[in-house]
């Protein structure tokens, strides 16, 4: 069976669920309401196709890669994110959500964020419709980002950094939990990515799934059928579950989710949940963890900013438990290699993200049939990681 | 028919006498793993009725800074399920077990790793009489509902100020030991005061929930309690800092005698 459809809801066979404090159930069982009626109605629909038309951009271009195909021996297409309003995928999930949080009578739009694009375009999305915005993110993150944390406040966000843990995105995420239990009457908690508790990652994925729904029709458009080779980075796996969801009662498409294998070294905690984590239960729901035997959640680590976080998305791991989707990893080096071809072949800078989604498709050409269709979702624009590029570059020239 | 609740049994002996059930907190390993089970048995001979115990976890999501931080310096020391099993085991086995009941207080994951079947047994064979998971709601206590049953260990029911009557009410269902209301909407810490709603909220769960109804989170001081009727009062932020300034167990249940 390969049917995404829950069994029971809020579950992805195995995977799910609401493993939340009681104190947390009135404000989702709340939601899920809203969001069976309010974001169901046409009213919800057309106001928010008409933002996603004329605030987005949207639909972001489909685009053959002239020099790469050539080179590889097959037809590179990228779906380009990165064209999308703030730089990357994340706005058609927060633009959805915020329109629900205004729909819904709340006024503030709260969230957390890593590597910051989530949080921007949160402040983005709230700025726009006239909510107030708070942001989490790890005191970490905070540094390493600051660039992204200037744009937040610049929209008129306030960010919070959050001393606690390891200071990082899922400490961030731990901090956004507890405010909206104190918060939930005037808060909506918008979550960037198809984890935490029912219904978000079902929220979350169908505000996302006009990727993959665009990319059917514009393949049908200029190929006349649909592609061979769907590929997409997986963090907590937003882009990719927004860009399968539409193929996958399509058995002739191959899905594969890239994840982030780290640096490779002894000690360093990688960010490949599906492929090397094992199941348990984090932020609200059951899924693939990096955790110790003892069930203590691992750090993570990537070169990219926003696949690094110790678990995924539910219907990822049930994608991957019955075999639709296949999940496979590069590492920061290969990652890093595919960020400068594309550069130097395209003039395209993609996200360090969006990288490990092309570098596993040139670590793998020579294996593809001759001439098929490979179309990758380039997430996000790499502007947002140049400070990580200079760093590394710098890096090794002290080494040389 | 299944043994009479330990837990129900201990904090009714207390409210017989006029007075709420103290039950203390303290996360397992703290201060350090030799104290920790000093300043469990001076909790156990100053007043204990019921005696909650922290399982640490990475990301305690319902835990304020206090016991949050307690928490990862326990895990920092190396402390695990497993380790607070098998001292709970050996003690219970050499009749060194304190004499107020025990409740583990933790979150769902670690106890998925160790194994709900194996869990439920060796929590019962340390002497521990029931569980609190903060982060499983109704929705998805089935599982470990039944494990914990089957070894005779209560599963703790959570409810908040703002859970409907109709939510308790599936709660109470089966509920054994005692309920435990957060008395606050946010995280565990101290309060200064408690909000309006509490003793509202007190009054509803004990007309609908069969078991003793515990307040915790925000309680630092015996005071908080006037003129509220709840059976039972869980304190650990003031404990966690009282210990933390040099003080002990002994010392800190002093003043809610």
């Amino acid at each position: 069976m390969t049917t995404s459809a829950p069994l029971r809801a809020g579950w992805f066979g195995d995977f799910g669920g609401q493993f939340v404090p009681e104190l947390l159930m009135p404000p989702l069982h709340e939601l899920e309401e809203a969001y069976a009626t309010i974001a169901a109605s046409p009213a919800f629909k057309e106001e928010l196709a008409g933002l996603m038309t004329d605030y987005v951009g949207r639909p972001t271009s489909l685009y053959r890669c002239r020099t790469l195909s050539k080179e590889l021996g097959i037809n590179l297409w990228l779906k380009r994110e990165d064209l999308a309003h703030t730089g990357a995928h994340k706005i058609n999930n927060t633009l959805g959500q915020a329109l629900l949080t205004k729909h819904m009578g709340k006024t503030v739009l709260m969230a957390e964020t890593g590597a910051g694009q989530h949080g921007v375009a949160t402040a983005t999305a709230a700025a726009m419709l006239g909510l107030e915005c708070l942001v989490f993110m790890g005191a970490t993150d905070v540094v390493r980002q600051a660039h992204n944390v200037r744009r937040m406040e610049l929209l008129g966000a306030t960010v919070h950094p959050v001393q606690s843990g390891t200071q990082t995105l899922k400490d961030a995420i731990n901090a956004a939990l507890r405010y909206w239990i104190a918060e939930q009457a005037t808060t909506h908690y918008c979550i960037g990515s198809v984890v935490g508790p029912h219904p978000f990652p079902i929220i979350v994925r169908d505000f996302q799934r006009c990727i993959g729904d665009e990319m059917r029709a514009q393949f049908r458009a200029k190929i006349g059928r649909l592609p061979d080779y769907v590929v997409a980075c997986c963090g907590g796996g937003s882009n990719a579950m927004g860009t399968f969801y539409p193929y996958i009662e399509d058995e002739g498409v191959q899905l594969v989710g890239v994840e982030a294998a780290g640096t490779g070294d002894p000690g360093c905690y990688h960010s490949a949940t599906l492929t090397q984590g094992t199941n348990g239960v984090l932020h609200g729901t059951r899924t693939k963890l990096l955790q110790t035997e003892d069930g203590q959640i691992l750090p993570s680590h990537s070169v990219a900013p926003g696949l690094d976080y110790p678990g995924v998305g539910p219907e990822h791991a049930w994608l991957q438990a019955s075999g639709r989707a296949r999940y496979e990893c590069v590492n920061d080096v290969q990652a890093l290699a595919a960020f400068h071809t594309l550069c130097r072949a395209e003039g395209i800078i993609p996200a360090l993200e969006s990288s490990h989604a092309l570098a596993w498709v040139l670590e793998n050409s020579a294996s593809l049939p001759k001439g098929c269709h490979v179309a990758v979702t380039l997430s996000g624009r790499g502007d947002k990681d140049l400070g990580i590029i200079q760093e590394i570059q710098e890096t090794q020239r002290k080494q040389a | 028919m299944s043994a009479p609740s330990r837990l129900e049994a201990a904090i009714r002996a207390a409210t017989a006498t006029g007075r709420p059930a103290l039950i203390p907190f303290l996360p397992a390993g703290y201060p350090d793993k030799d104290r920790f089970w000093t300043e469990l048995a001076a909790l156990d001979a100053h007043g204990a009725d019921v005696i909650e115990i922290g399982v640490p976890f990475s990301d305690p999501v319902a835990d304020g800074p206090v016991v949050e931080a307690a928490s990862l310096e326990c895990l920092e020391a190396g402390v695990t399920l497993a380790w607070i099993l098998a001292e709970l085991k050996a003690r219970a086995a050499a009749g060194t077990a304190p004499k107020a009941p025990l409740v583990l207080m933790g979150y769902a994951n670690p106890f998925l790793q160790y194994g709900l079947a194996a869990l439920a047994a060796d929590a019962a064979a340390g002497g521990v009489a029931g569980m609190i998971i903060p982060d499983l709601p109704y929705e998805e206590r089935g599982p470990f509902q039944d494990a914990l049953a089957a070894a005779g260990v209560d599963l703790i029911p959570l409810i908040g100020l703002n859970t409907s009557p109709e939510r308790m009410r599936l709660y109470a269902d089966n509920a054994r030991g005692f309920a435990y209301l957060v008395s606050v909407m946010g995280v565990t810490g101290e309060r200064d005061t408690l909000p309006e709603p509490v003793k509202a909220q007190l009054a509803v769960a004990r007309e609908i929930f069969p078991v003793p109804v515990a307040l915790g989170f925000g309680i630092s001081r015996p005071e908080q309690l006037q003129d509220l009727p709840a059976d039972a009062a869980i304190f650990g932020s003031a404990l966690i800092r009282h210990i933390k300034a040099g003080g002990d167990a002994a010392g800190f249940m002093a003043r809610w005698q």
